[in-house]
């Protein structure tokens, strides 16, 4: 059994020069392709003793008090390819606070920075592959690329899998934001279907009355192909 | 079977330590993947190091590399030594640009050489990148993967050179002597 590839069309290309920081940073020469062996199909473990306590819950992890901004409940499943829930995996999370000002030092926008919010957090999904975040929703920051782009609200996902291979960086932006469209970062996914995979979705089904609207994002790791012998 | 297509990638961006090194980073939380292999482990102390250049020459001083890689049998974690994790997480610095990892020799796996796999995210980096790190004072001679690379000349971009305190590499981006990545 081994991992189907990963599918180019899927994903930006190194090189998106609409993004410029990707000019100097791409490779030139293809990737070489290999077939999966032990330290490709393996990958870490993480156990719940890994984690401190709240360390899922952004809205108290930080500061003494509640945040401000929009309170939200960030949730979804990791799935593998196949369809498969992936548990116990290690999912984190960062972003900008409500104001869009990052908790860096090298951050200098004007926003101005919340004293009770890192903006920093991580969970080990469930059984079923499920994972859930208590947040604020992000803002939207402009940053430097042309003279006046500005980044969708946005949260940016680590997940590992089970392989190393399956090791996955990226960003989840929100449903009906008109930013998604003019992001250099977001547009450098040349598949429109494929951008949509990114945007979290509002699911009125597990906002909490008086306390939280949420937004559902799946994420899906690579799959293993199908083989004669694979029961 | 049902196929899923795969969640599309993005790029880090500028401010992964947030998430990634919160301890560094001071967003609240601790440090992961600071210990590769616990005090005690069986192996041979070791410290790799390196930098990672951009298409000009410049070091990348916010980029994050994750470090996996067997232990001095050659396993991996479940079924490696008590006390290994294999998993290393390591920002570069922000003044030099240098990353670092203190661990154990990892020993060969299978008909591999010993390597440490690499995976490198940053700001510009639009999906990670996945190299490896092998030893020059190993015998790289039939590794499979290294005789995968066409150009003899390319597979030493992969070869950590030993000197008195770590095992140095300098990882390319892009440009003269640019470095092999990988597509698992």
């Amino acid at each position: 059994m081994t991992f189907r590839p990963r599918d180019p069309a899927r994903h930006p290309p190194a090189l998106a020069p609409a993004y410029k920081t990707s000019v100097t940073r791409s490779p030139r020469l293809p990737l070489l392709s290999l077939d999966p062996g032990p330290t490709e199909r393996t990958g870490p473990v993480f156990r719940p003793d890994d984690l401190g306590q709240m360390d899922a819950d952004l809205l108290s992890n930080y500061g003494e008090a509640a945040p401000i901004g929009e309170r939200i409940l960030i949730h979804g499943r990791v799935l593998d390819g196949n369809g498969r829930p992936v548990p116990h995996t290690l999912v984190e999370v960062w972003q900008a606070n409500a104001s869009g000002r990052y908790r860096h030092v090298r951050d200098g926008y004007v926003g101005a920075l919340d004293p009770d919010f890192g903006g920093c957090g991580r969970c080990l999904t469930g059984e079923d592959g499920t994972y859930a975040f208590r947040t604020v929703k992000p803002g939207a920051y402009p940053w430097r690329n042309t003279r006046n782009d500005w980044r969708p609200a946005h949260i940016h996902f680590s997940v590992f899998g089970t392989a190393f291979l399956q090791r996955l960086v990226t960003q989840c932006y929100f449903e009906g934001d008109p930013l998604i469209a003019r992001c250099p970062i977001a547009q450098s996914i040349g598949d429109p279907v494929a951008v949509d995979a990114l945007v979290a979705n509002l699911d009125m089904g597990q906002t909490r009355p008086f306390d939280m609207i949420a937004y559902r994002f799946d994420i899906v790791l690579r799959g293993r192909r199908a083989t004669w012998f694979e029961t | 079977m049902t196929e899923l297509p795969e969640t599309p990638s993005q790029t880090a961006g500028p401010f992964v330590h947030i998430g990634l090194t919160p301890g560094a980073a001071r967003t609240g939380l601790l440090d992961l993947g600071t210990a590769i292999a616990a005090e005690g482990v069986p192996g041979t102390r070791i410290r790799i190091a390196g930098t990672i250049l951009d298409g000009t020459g410049t070091p990348l001083r916010d980029a994050l590399v994750e470090a996996w890689h067997a232990d001095a049998q050659g396993r991996y974690p479940p079924d490696a030594a008590d006390g290994f994790r294999g998993w290393g997480r390591a920002a570069c610095d922000p003044e030099s640009g240098e990353w670092v990892f203190d661990t154990i020799k990892p020993g060969a796996v299978g008909d591999q050489a010993p390597h440490v796999a690499l995976w490198i995210v940053a700001r510009g980096i639009n999906q990670g990148l996945h190299t490896r790190l092998y030893f020059e004072d190993e015998d790289n001679s039939s590794d499979p993967v290294l005789n995968l690379i066409e150009q003899p000349v390319r597979r030493d971009s992969l070869i950590a050179r030993r000197t008195d305190e770590a095992y140095r590499l300098t990882i390319r981006l892009q440009g003269d002597g640019e470095t092999v990545f990988f597509d698992p």
